[in-house]
């Protein structure tokens, strides 16, 4: 690669390796976005944490690129999002072309003051590198580079992981195993379980390029354009004056023959015409499938991110997906290990980030069957679908380039209190039960976005004045309820997008959990109802 | 109650069965397949009831679906 040089973190003897068999809290296997996002995470809670890696570098070549807003606000509350979105080319608007026309555009946010754009785009490794830099910098996160796990052994009360090391093996023994170890799972093969679904019968190539170009920073993509007639392609732009191009190849097409530069070259001339100037930073060709486990918690064992459910690129729904993962499984672990949750907050993660990954792979499957059609007539459709959207509106919704990666509103959680008051907005980014709480603009000391005032515990976001006595009282409990006002009190609602965004009314409040997700939601303040939805939050009584 | 009306609607069925085939003259099975798929699909959208939509989808799959395809 031209643009990028891999850093090497080196390989470091931990005392464990001396002395007697440790016992860790909570052990992670996997460096990439998704471990070092729990990792974090749980180092912020208090929680001592060890990653294990089997490399002792990020991520080599085209992997991940697009980080979506509410991932952007995640890495914020990691204190990371900041290096990634300078580095990284934010961008709202997407555009579909079908040969010569543009026949489809849509944006990802669709109104201004959000602090986050829709989607940044960064190479995975650039991604790494910061959150390594962050994990670095959190007390109580130990990440082990060329520490590879060869061996599991889960028990009632604990597990024990073999780890192979350039000094020898040696044995750790945590409390909790969370396998972030990507879509070949080492650690689910160990375990003797199954990640089960499909592989679509498609191949695409996926060239980098380095190419300097004024292109704006938007998301194309054409279907069967001049340039490679009978397929797709899509071009996303990069940090380093990186492009990506994602030819679809079809399933004759071989493979070791398409990455091959004297095959890749001729396609991006056709593409780019004979005056661009690039070179290939790095090429491939894939296949894509989409896939989960039948459950993400086994015991003492649970998997995130690709290991436990995979999907096709169009709609950058893996690395998101998996960056979520971790912000829904951090604080119930953190809980668990202090002792103030018992074991079954963990199910709550298989409950909601099952149905979570059902969401994405039905997305993903369906721009697929789109992108990739399986029959002759769901081929007949595709294409009339896009010719009648040349000319008429109806049908450029239907057209499905990938839709792209929204946060899963958790509307079945078992954590949600239901709705008590009748007249709360519904669905469309409202409000409601499960859904990720919407930042807005602000005025107050931790400066202008809202999700900047929400605590690491629970929070209480009123509208309106609450009773000192009780914002004390909540504050004191053994998982405090922190209270933030809006209006009146620590944040300022400058330009009323709070309280529009909410559908909040005077005396409306809401308890957002620890990932900044609504549980519970009142029109008037009542402490009682608060505590009794924290307890339900945290899985606290009988179902 | 069914929502979708399956009763005579037509004024004149004859003509609008001819139009029909005449939508298709001088079409390959490709060009008519595309022509009966982009005919559905601006019904279906001025229809715009998914529960008239999947009455209809349900009455076309009657009679072509066997059990051994179902």
């Amino acid at each position: 690669m031209k643009t990028y040089t891999q850093p090497r973190y080196g390989y470091a003897r931990a005392a464990d390796q001396d002395g007697a068999a440790a016992r860790k809290p909570v052990a992670i296997v996997g460096a990439g976005p998704v471990g070092l996002a729990l990792a974090i995470d749980l180092g912020l809670r208090g929680i001592p944490v060890v990653v294990l890696d089997d490399d002792d570098t990020v991520s080599v070549g085209s992997r991940a690129i697009c980080y979506a807003k509410r991932t952007l606000e995640i890495l914020d509350r990691l204190g990371c999002a900041e290096p990634i979105c300078e580095r990284g080319v934010g961008w709202n608007v997407g555009k579909v072309f079908h040969r010569d026309a543009l026949v489809f555009q849509f944006e990802l946010v669709h109104e201004p003051r959000h602090h986050r754009p829709g989607m940044v785009n960064l190479q995975q490794y650039h991604l790494e590198e910061a959150l390594v830099r962050r994990a670095h910098e959190v007390r109580g996160v130990d990440v082990r580079w060329k520490h590879k796990v060869t061996g599991v052994a889960a028990h009632d009360d604990r597990v024990d992981v073999t780890v192979e090391t350039p000094d020898g093996p040696y044995t750790l023994a945590c409390d909790w195993l969370v396998a972030c170890d990507g879509a070949r799972s080492p650690v689910r093969g160990m375990l003797g379980l199954e990640s089960e679904g499909q592989a679509f019968r498609d191949r695409f190539l996926i060239a980098d390029i380095h190419m300097h170009s004024d292109f704006p920073p938007e998301r194309w993509f054409w279907f069967d354009p001049p340039f490679h007639p009978g397929q797709s392609v899509l071009l996303h732009r990069q940090a380093d004056d990186v492009w990506r191009v994602d030819f679809q190849l079809g399933w004759d097409a071989d493979p070791d023959e398409e990455r091959k530069p004297e095959r890749i070259l001729p396609r991006l001339r056709t593409m780019l015409g004979p005056e661009a100037r690039f070179e290939i930073e790095w090429a491939s060709v894939y296949t894509f499938q989409c896939r989960r486990m039948k459950r993400f918690r086994h015991g003492r064992v649970l998997f995130a991110g690709d290991a436990a459910h995979l999907v096709s690129p169009f709609g950058a729904r893996g690395a998101n997906s998996g960056v979520q993962d971790a912000d829904n499984l951090a604080w119930k672990l953190a809980l668990v290990v202090d002792g103030r949750a018992g074991e079954r907050l963990l199910d709550s993660y298989d409950d909601e980030r099952m149905a979570a990954a059902d969401e994405n792979i039905a997305a993903s499957t369906r721009s697929t069957d789109f992108i990739t059609p399986k029959s002759a007539a769901s081929r007949t459709f595709r294409d009339a679908v896009l010719e009648l959207a040349r000319r008429h509106p109806f049908a450029r919704r239907l057209v499905n380039s990938g839709r792209l990666s929204t946060p899963s509103v958790l509307q079945g959680s078992p954590l949600n209190t239901r709705d008590r008051d009748p007249d709360f907005p519904h669905g469309d980014g409202a409000m409601e039960p499960g859904a990720p709480a919407a930042d807005a603009p602000v005025r107050g000391d931790r400066g202008p976005w809202l999700l900047r005032y929400l605590e690491e515990g629970f929070t209480l976001l009123a509208f309106g004045t609450v009773p000192e006595a009780d914002a004390e009282a909540l504050a004191r409990g053994d998982v405090p309820v922190h209270v933030v006002t809006v209006g009146e009190g620590s944040v300022d609602d400058v330009e009323g997008l709070c309280a529009t965004r909410y559908a909040a009314r005077p005396g409306t409040c809401f308890l957002l959990r620890p990932d900044q997700h609504v549980c519970a939601r009142w029109r008037a303040f009542d402490r009682r109802a608060v505590e009794a939805a924290l307890a339900h939050a945290l899985a606290r009584e009988d179902r | 109650m069914t929502a979708l009306n399956t009763q005579p609607n037509l004024d004149r069925p004859d003509e609008l069965y001819a139009r029909l085939l005449a939508a298709h003259h001088g079409l390959d099975d490709a060009q008519s397949a595309k022509v009966n798929a982009k005919l559905v699909l601006l019904l279906a959208n001025h229809i715009g009831d998914a529960r008239v939509i999947d009455e209809a989808i349900a009455a076309a799959r009657e009679d072509v679906v066997t059990e051994s395809t179902r």
